[in-house]
């Protein structure tokens, strides 16, 4: 195979390409096509038997015409996802080095545990009687997550961080209307390097979102937040440790600052994992902060989803927690599912339901094997990983900020890459080809070109230093003037670089039938 | 522990290439008097079988629906789901993948998601479906607002037959957002006067079908209503399984169709992780929340998927994102996918005609009953009924029978003066011995 240069991209490439095959597979690597390219709408991979003299009561509104599924049968269902699975880089594949995503291991215990038909096969509405084992495991869960935060209450039901953080926000709102100051508290501060979620989220609910300037240091300053303080101040949204990877050194002055301008300190805790059992958010002045069940307590990402963001709250806030809570009664534990049953004063309602039950368990099955002994050490562990990865590649890579002790990730900036020709994208690309998910790229937007890189403690010490002698042979190469290693790359993965701006441009967002052959021939 | 590969020695030896002595040096930007010296106050850690033992006492103190006659729904719906199913959402590759911004190692997952979408869009008879949203209610709460970037005009109109915690969280948001919602009188009988409250300030109508009540709603009326007002309707479901047999939204005229996925994969949960499905007009996809999976080619030519349509999202536009969401239900969604495929198209529907059958079945076998009486003239495969005592009461008699009932409308709604109303769902994993157990135990309890 040819690059665009019209060169052999490598001497490996040129080995597995000169023998085409018939069929596109490539031994393991198969070719799979849509479902809707391989299925027939009259096969059903599911055994049922038709309802005998069915008289629908259904209006008159049923469907008149075919819907348009097409079905496989189970060994063809089975076959396609397999192949489709076997295109897709997990935390079991490798080093998955996504910063600010904490891809940690995934333990097949809290797998099975979440399982267990108490928790997988109850139903959110059944009597609270019939299900006092569920409420136990919310009420630990929650003891768990006060107890390592060292905050007053913990509202669990929203679904993701993202969730958590509206939720924490909308708590912050109520709690600033119950003050009064409803109609003139509407602005919140975000630094630059925040997550984009944070802005997104204030503006959501209505508040102004005014930035905190990126100091060259990597740091938010006290200063600079006092200069934006004022009686228009609902909140500063402050990421800690932050997504440089940094520990905010000042964010005790920062949150006693934001208390005496009668302001609250949302804290997003996606990097809550560098310091679990190391320091507590409460101590740190902090009002509301979700905790990523996901990340921190190692519930999968599974592609993308489902996340748990629960929220835990600091005393002025614990008030306005939403509904549903658990509480412990007199019988046993109580759902408190309704505003008016609540002797406090909830702000509303996340979601249906109760939240996340299955990330619940996973998550408390994570912290029961760890203990507060294995917390501890495993974000020692997250942090030292980091840091032994900053100390083999700073002399080839650049730190923007100077090389000093990072939490759980360490950030480089492209300063490196400097007239190479190959671009953090580039990087990436190439790192896939050497086997390893690339890092988090571009983010935080305060750094250029940035590269963070985040192992997780789930990494063996020999795995990191064959990960550091890969990243230092491609720095070399890339310094060397081996660009086509880069700007062509990936060779090897199921796929070439693809053409995101064609997807954007001429959104093709379905399957559609291909045009009927008589038509076509016309 | 378990988990951790690090041995001391590899912890040593690493501290002195970093060059520090101890690990807390790398910790100095933490104020040191409040960085912790001991673990916190709680338990050691346990082996697997410890800790699988104390959850399962914990899960042992449930009932769990597949060991009772159950007839528990309003939003949550107790189906069968092939063991194929959840034997492939476990795949590594599958389970412990992030979300496929790299998309030339995702195409499983990217793949998939594209399956995902034309289904969910194809059912609803929509033109396009997002990647899937947390469940049915968030989605709805994100529809309202699109409603509003669409029509520039910020108050909804929630119809009585919502599913009321659906109605909460749009309540929630709307007001946090200072939008107005306009929330209709509990309709148990699907025979409001919704078209009345539209107007030309309508951004738009959010109407379920089937609705809370198990109701089969004509939504064609209303889209009509709603257009001609310059409004969208939003159509919700909370049993997907329904679409199998009931007109689609899309074909009625919906211009967002928001649901409740869970039913298809699945499983209870105790309420979740469930997913959301929400599709729309081509017209709009601009102004859709959500990740959006679509097609394109690699640098050889071949066809491949990735996210795109990314500038309505968080990571780019920030504050001026459609939406602040960065997650989807991804394995939920693939669990919707997989379990889609082995139905098809003759399996969804066969599997929709059970549930009806079994549910008209059961409404029949309860109306028989002395101090029962079923009020829908229509319904899938939940319906309502009216008991002689307060349907909370007899849910907890029953439940301690060994039969789980159903869901007191009290529940969702109390003090709308619905105590003795009851939700009863069956699905197809009802049999003829469960509707016996539910209708002998009822004659017991009124």
């Amino acid at each position: 195979m040819l690059n665009r240069q019209g060169r052999p991209s490598s001497a490996g490439e040129a080995g597995t390409t000169t023998h085409p095959t018939f069929t596109g597979n490539k031994a393991l690597a198969q070719v799979e096509p849509l479902l809707f390219e391989i299925g027939r709408y009259d096969t059903t991979g599911v055994d049922l038997d038709e309802p005998e003299d069915l008289k629908p009561r259904l209006g008159g509104l049923e469907r008149k015409e075919a819907i348009g599924l097409p079905g496989l049968s189970e060994p063809e269902t089975m076959r396609h996802y397999v192949r489709l699975s076997q295109q897709n880089y997990g935390i079991d594949t490798g080093l998955f080095p996504l910063g600010s995503c904490t891809m940690k291991h995934n333990a097949r215990l809290n797998e099975r545990v979440a399982r267990l038909p108490g928790f997988a096969d109850a139903h959110p509405l059944q009597p609270v009687s019939t299900v006092q084992g569920a409420l136990e495991l919310m009420n630990e869960l929650g003891r768990y997550l006060i107890t390592l935060t060292n905050m007053t209450a913990v509202a669990l039901s929203p679904k993701a961080g993202a969730h958590g953080e509206l939720c924490g926000m909308m708590a912050i709102k109520a709690a600033i209307e119950a003050k009064g100051e409803g109609a003139t508290r509407n602005v919140v501060l975000v630094p630059d390097s925040a997550h984009g979620t944070n802005p997104a989220t204030a503006a959501l609910i209505g508040f102004k979102v005014k930035p905190v300037p990126a100091r060259d240091d990597g740091f938010v300053h006290v200063e600079d937040v006092k200069k934006l303080l004022g009686p228009d101040v609902a909140a500063i949204m402050l990421t800690n440790p932050n997504t440089c990877g940094l520990f905010e050194p000042q964010v005790a002055e920062i949150a006693k600052a934001i208390h005496d301008a009668g302001a609250y300190f949302y804290c997003d805790g996606a990097n809550f994992n560098a310091i679990v059992g190391k320091a507590r958010p409460g101590d740190l002045g902090v009002d509301a902060m979700h905790i990523n069940l996901h990340k921190t307590f190692s519930t999968p990402h599974g592609g993308g989803g489902p996340g748990s963001g629960p929220v835990v709250l600091s005393a002025r806030l614990a008030p306005f927690a939403p509904v549903p809570f658990v509480r412990a009664g007199k019988n046993g534990f109580e759902l408190v599912e309704q505003e008016s049953d609540a002797a406090e004063k909830p702000f509303g309602r996340m979601t249906a339901f109760h939240g996340q039950m299955g990330m619940y368990v996973r998550a408390l099955s994570y912290m029961l094997s760890h203990g507060a002994d294995g917390m501890k050490q495993a974000s020692e562990d997250a942090v030292l990983n980091a840091n032994y990865i900053r100390a083999g590649l700073s002399d080839l890579l650049s730190l923007p900020f100077g090389d000093k002790p990072c939490m759980h990730e360490v950030l480089f900036d492209d300063a490196w890459l400097k007239d190479t020709g190959v671009t953090t994208l580039d990087v990436a690309k190439a790192m896939i080809d050497e086997g390893y998910h690339p890092m988090t790229m571009y983010f935080p937007l305060v750094v250029h070109g940035a590269m963070l890189i985040e192992p997780t403690e789930s990494e063996s010490k020999s795995s990191l230093d064959l990960f550091i002698a890969t990243l230092r042979d491609l720095a070399m190469a890339a310094k060397k003037g081996d660009t086509e290693r880069f700007t062509g790359a990936p060779y090897h993965a199921p796929r070439r670089r693809l053409d995101e701006t064609r997807a954007a441009r001429n959104p093709v967002l379905k399957w559609t039938p291909p045009a009927p052959v008589a038509e076509a021939a016309e | 522990m378990r988990y951790l590969p690090l041995s001391d020695t590899d912890r040593g030896e690493m501290l002195a290439r970093i060059g520090v002595n101890h690990v807390d040096e790398l910790f100095a930007d933490v104020p040191q008097n409040l960085l912790l010296t001991e673990p916190v106050d709680l338990p050691r850690r346990k082996g697997e079988l410890e800790v699988e033992r104390i959850l399962s006492r914990m899960s042992a103190k449930n009932v769990s629906a597949s060991s009772v006659p159950f007839f528990v729904g309003a939003g949550a719906y107790k189906h069968h789901v092939p063991a194929t199913v959840d034997h492939l959402i476990q795949r590594s590759e599958f389970l412990t993948s992030y979300t496929p911004y790299q998309p030339e190692i995702a195409q499983g997952t990217l793949q998939y998601l594209f399956e995902f979408q034309t289904q969910v869009a194809t059912l609803t008879g929509m033109d396009v479906a997002n990647a899937s949203m947390y469940d049915g209610s968030t989605g709805t709460g994100e529809a309202v607002l699109m409603a509003h970037r669409v029509t520039k005009r910020r108050k909804a109109v929630l119809s009585g037959g919502l599913h009321p915690h659906y109605a909460d969280v749009v309540k929630t948001l709307s007001d946090m957002a200072s939008d107005e919602t306009i929330i209709l009188a509990p309709d148990v009988t699907g025979t409001e006067d919704i078209l009345a409250q539209i107007d030309d300030t309508t951004s738009c109508v959010v109407v379920q079908s089937p609705d809370v009540f198990g109701n089969v709603r004509d939504l064609k009326p209303i889209a009509d209503k709603a257009h001609q007002h310059g409004a969208l309707l939003i159509a919700v479901f909370t049993e997907v399984v329904s679409l199998g047999l009931l007109r689609s939204p899309g074909s009625m005229g919906a211009d967002i169709v928001v649901g409740e996925g869970q039913s298809i994969g699945n499983a209870l949960n105790f309420g979740g992780p469930y997913v959301g499905l929400f599709a729309t007009q081509s017209k709009y996809i601009r102004q859709m929340p959500g990740r959006l999976c679509g097609e394109t080619v690699d640098a050889d030519g071949n066809r491949g998927f990735v996210l795109t349509l990314s500038t309505r999202e968080q990571h780019i536009r920030r504050d001026k994102a459609t939406s602040n969401i960065c997650t989807n239900s991804g394995l939920c969604s693939l669990a919707f996918t997989i379990h889609m495929t082995l139905l098809g198209e003759a399996g969804l529907s066969r599997l929709a005609r059970i549930n009806h059958a079994n549910a008209v079945k059961l409404a029949d076998q309860l109306a028989a009953v002395k101090g029962v009486e079923v009020l829908n003239k229509t319904f899938f495969n939940e319906f309502t009924v009216k008991l002689t005592k307060p349907a909370a009461e007899v849910v907890e008699r029953l439940a301690e029978k060994g039969v789980l009932a159903g869901v007191p409308a009290s529940r969702l709604l109390p003090g709308a003066g619905l105590d003795n109303l009851l939700l009863v769902a069956s699905t197809e994993v009802n049999t003829d011995d469960d509707r016996a157990a539910f209708c002998a135990a009822l004659k017991e309890v009124l």
